[in-house]
């Protein structure tokens, strides 16, 4: 790698508590603790989280754009796998 | 090559005329002057992230003197606010330690100055959060939030450049070395402590507050592999108005939109 830069990390943050880690972006730092302190400087000091996750980003297994074409374009034809496909019986209460 | 020596008058033995003022100066002049040598870095920082924490903790220091300058002000009641306080005094008016108003440096000299500050303001904030002085003491707890992540982060700087690589070391070495002779005057403890301890209940053990300190700095200079120097030889004067030469400068930078335009607001 000719990257001189420190390691890449991904930066999640909790906007409030019980809510669920949101992806906010990314900072170079060279271990976790100073990258957990960039990415309080970075993405938390307006107080936009109660809580920070970081993560390597060599750690994330994502997945390709050239799977996207077996991954998720056989979700687009089958309405049968949202609950909406389905008529409610007579009975029970459409929200 | 022998270092110039600095000729400093004794302590004034006349009662001090407006002791908390003079005392809210100290803690005012401290964190305005640090967190402007603060902003210096801000577009020079070694990295991004680095570069975004550097002006962060100059806008906290910078808040927490605004804040002090306001009150100091107030107590004074010749109609001054922070902003007169800040921009329109000389510095031999300025009464912050000479630890602040040295030169950056490198980012070794910014990052040992700050963490050496930092371990002082954070037992400083604690006790003064506790003082008779409701004003100050709501002062303290708040700019103690702020310079706990302070601590945190230049320590672990510390740490990592005296633990990191040969140059690094080396350069943090020298940085401990240079900056250490400042560190004697934040313990300093004179006729303006006496007066504020008698009149507005703000008593500080100098003596305690010190030992606290020099454990916490001892702690991180050891997981730094850096030597703790020995040399007794401190300077000081800069809570009596006698400064470097760098102050005059950072004030001049500091304080010429606002003598070239008194009064402006934008």
């Amino acid at each position: 790698m000719s990257d001189s830069q420190w390691p890449l990390w991904e930066v999640f943050t909790q906007p409030n508590k019980g809510e669920p880690f949101e992806h906010a972006g990314s900072v170079h730092a060279p271990d976790g603790e100073l990258a957990l302190q960039n990415a309080r400087d970075v993405y938390a000091r307006r107080g936009e989280a109660v809580n920070l996750w970081v993560v390597p980003s060599a750690a994330i297994v994502a997945s390709a754009p050239s799977d996207a074409g077996p991954f998720f374009d056989p979700g687009n034809d089958k309405p049968y796998r949202h609950p909406q496909f389905y008529i409610a019986p007579r009975g029970v209460r459409i929200f | 090559m022998t270092e110039p020596s600095f000729q400093v008058a004794a302590p004034r033995s006349t009662p001090v005329a407006n002791p908390l003022f003079e005392y809210l100066l100290r803690l005012g002049d401290d964190r305005l002057v640090l967190g402007h040598r603060l902003s210096e870095w801000c577009g020079h920082g070694p990295i991004l992230e680095e570069d975004i924490a550097l002006s962060n903790m100059a806008l906290d220091l910078i808040g927490h003197a605004s804040s002090l300058l306001a009150l100091a002000g107030e107590i004074e009641a010749q109609g001054r606010d922070a902003d007169a306080l800040a921009y329109f005094r000389e510095a031999v008016a300025y009464r912050n330690a000479l630890l602040v108003e040295i030169p950056n440096g490198d980012f070794a000299v910014t990052m040992v100055r700050q963490f050496l500050f930092d371990a002082y303001s954070v037992l400083l904030w604690d006790a003064l959060s506790r003082c008779e002085h409701e004003g100050l003491a709501a002062i303290a707890t708040k700019s103690l939030k702020e310079d706990k992540y302070h601590l945190r982060h230049s320590s672990e700087w510390v740490v990592r450049l005296g633990d990191g690589t040969e140059e690094s070391h080396e350069r943090a070495q020298q940085a401990l070395d240079s900056v250490w002779r400042y560190t004697g005057e934040l313990f300093d403890h004179d006729a303006v402590d006496d007066a504020v301890a008698a009149e507005a209940f703000i008593a500080i053990d100098h003596d305690a507050l010190h030992s606290l300190w020099l454990t916490m700095v001892k702690d991180v200079v050891h997981r730094a592999t850096l030597t703790l120097p020995t040399d007794p030889a401190m300077r000081r004067g800069g809570r009596r108005g006698f400064h470097t030469e760098s102050l005059g400068h950072l004030l001049a930078t500091m304080q010429i939109v606002a003598r070239s335009h008194p009064g402006a607001s934008w």
